[in-house]
């Protein structure tokens, strides 16, 4: 229980992660579950961007001509998420894109009557 | 969805589709799939009916009364358990990864398993291997700069996906005056506040983003916060003035060759650092000082095909959820 | 300033916690907004400006006006008249 407080910030990803993925099961609108699905991608970075953290630290950034190694942070985790980010973005608009298609055919939301509608037309054919 | 052309069956592709599918295409599946989804917007009726309204359906007979009631029990209950059961598996997914994480090494200790040597290698000798001040813009432009190749083909697929799912492609007048419409259905045609601002505004945002870009391996940024402001830039502009005034310099055929310019320059520079890497060969294109701008060899040509590639993708996104069309 | 980091990461799960108790599907989306720029402050304070650049551009901007656009294509905002006059009404 104690580790849970010295590592206060992959906790809260961790918990932003859960919130996110409840409400993507829970949900039945749509575009709740997509921006639960971008809120378990946002955890996602901060668990794996807290990982290069060491206090005391600058930037990564070369200052003064000092390349010591004692003097930066680990820059890897953050060529890691800085990748993620925009692909974030492209799935995002993907989702949402293919919302607008459903709602022209079927005009509703709600993820049980589109299952519904789509058995029944599937049982037609 | 797209269309087809009209000597679609004497094509090659059709040729050795049908011929690997026993006879079939995929094509004749499609038109017929888009004619239902066309006869069906006609004729449907805005209010849904709820599962759950027993009333109003008619019951021919027994049999048909049964089958309906079964269904109908059968989906209240899955639904009540899928609530409680998902309700049960989030809180147990979340007490795991809790658990596990209280065992993990304390946040910001510098003898964390994840500082080893190949971060060490990075600081030391980046600046004279790279030539770029900033470590994590040489990182991935230089030493893992196939990922970032990979990273700008997801970004033009995801383009090219919305493209195909939202085109509005008919030449019938009245579809494209319902567009129209419909698109302008909140939105005060020529606002005075919006114009003026947008006139002080837009400038300082591209000018902006051009710094960031060319800024990339000296100061934070890069290609990918660039990108994205020169896009935003542009989307400010679009809302401001409409789509007749931005069409005059932004056009589907220059969003097309800059697309194509830029992933096939990435692409071919790639592959000369592949060659001169695995023949032994001195690559003969010049490092520079570190702190110049002209410097770091390739990294700053990079930097703006990046660049080009997330503005054109960022502005085409918000061009086909409004409109459906560059026009 | 360390008390500043665990008063952000607080503020981070009371936004997501609103996120999912919503009913309305527009205040889902400004609450997102306010998500993602919290986001990118805590990438700031954690040294790392690239990333605070990158969210804040995409995340804040971007992401979320694509949201509305669907939001406004899929006729979830409405305008009623009434006897006082237009009002806005929305509806899932």
């Amino acid at each position: 229980m104690i580790g849970l407080f010295n590592n206060l910030e992959a906790t809260t990803a961790i918990i932003v992660f859960g919130i996110g993925f409840t409400t993507l099961m829970l949900n039945r609108n749509m575009i709740k579950k997509i921006i639960g699905f971008d809120m378990m991608d946002c955890g996602m970075y901060l668990f794996l961007a807290s990982k290069g953290y060491i206090e005391g630290r600058l930037a990564p950034i070369v200052v003064n001509g000092i390349t010591d190694m004692d003097a930066y942070i680990n820059p890897i985790p953050a060529g890691l998420v800085l990748t993620g980010i925009v692909v974030s973005v492209s799935v995002s608009a993907v989702m949402l894109s293919l919302t607008i298609r459903l709602y022209r055919k079927y005009h509703t939301l709600d993820i049980d009557e589109i299952m519904m509608r789509a058995r029944e037309e599937g049982d037609d054919e | 969805m797209s269309k087809k052309r009209e000597d679609y069956e004497k094509s090659f592709w059709y040729k050795i589709s049908s011929f690997v599918n026993d006879g079939k295409s995929f094509a004749t599946k499609e038109i017929k799939e888009e004619k239902h989804i066309v006869e069906e917007d006609k004729s449907i009726n805005i209010v849904p009916m709820s599962p759950w309204d027993t009333e109003e359906i008619e019951r021919t007979g027994l049999y048909d009364s049964y089958k309906h009631w079964s269904f109908e029990g059968i989906l209240k209950r899955a639904q009540k358990f899928y609530g409680v059961f998902s309700v049960l598996v989030c809180v147990l997914i979340i007490g795991i990864l809790l658990y596990s994480i209280s065992k993990l090494p304390r946040f910001g200790n510098a003898e964390n398993p994840v500082n080893n040597e190949v971060s060490k290698r990075y600081i030391e000798q980046g600046i004279e291997e790279t030539g770029a001040v900033n470590i994590v813009t040489g990182m991935i432009l230089d030493y893992r700069a196939f990922d970032t190749l990979g990273e700008s083909h997801v970004l033009f697929t995801a383009c090219i996906v919305v493209f195909i799912l939202l085109r509005l492609d008919s030449k019938d007048q009245k579809t494209l005056e319902e567009a129209e419409a419909d698109d302008r259905n909140f939105e005060p045609k020529n606002d005075t506040i919006l114009q003026k601002v947008t006139r002080l505004l837009v400038p300082p945002v591209f000018i902006f983003g051009i710094y960031v870009i060319l800024n990339g391996h000296l100061s934070p940024g890069g290609g990918f916060s660039g990108g994205a402001i020169i896009g935003a830039g542009l989307i400010l502009y679009l809302n401001a003035f409409g789509f007749k005034k931005t069409g005059k310099f932004f056009t589907l055929r220059l969003h097309k060759i800059i697309s194509i310019i830029a992933l096939g320059f990435y692409s071919l520079s790639k592959s000369y650092s592949f060659f001169t890497g695995a023949n032994h060969l001195e690559s003969f294109i010049p490092k520079g000082t570190p702190g110049n701008i002209l410097s770091s060899g390739l990294i700053l040509p990079l930097n703006i095909a990046v660049g080009m590639v997330v503005a054109c993708t960022m502005y085409g996104f918000y061009v086909m959820f409004r409109k459906g069309g560059y026009k | 300033m360390s008390f500043l980091m665990p008063v952000l990461l607080l503020f981070l799960i009371v936004c997501a916690v609103f996120v999912a108790f919503t009913k309305n599907p527009l205040s889902a989306i400004i609450i997102y907004m306010a998500f993602s720029l919290i986001m990118s402050i805590i990438w700031a304070l954690m040294q790392s400006p690239d990333l605070a650049i990158t969210e804040a551009a995409v995340g804040a901007g971007v992401t979320s006006i694509l949201m509305f656009v669907a939001l406004k294509k899929i006729h979830a905002i409405d305008v009623k008249e009434t006897k006082e006059g237009k009002e806005d009404k929305d509806n899932e």
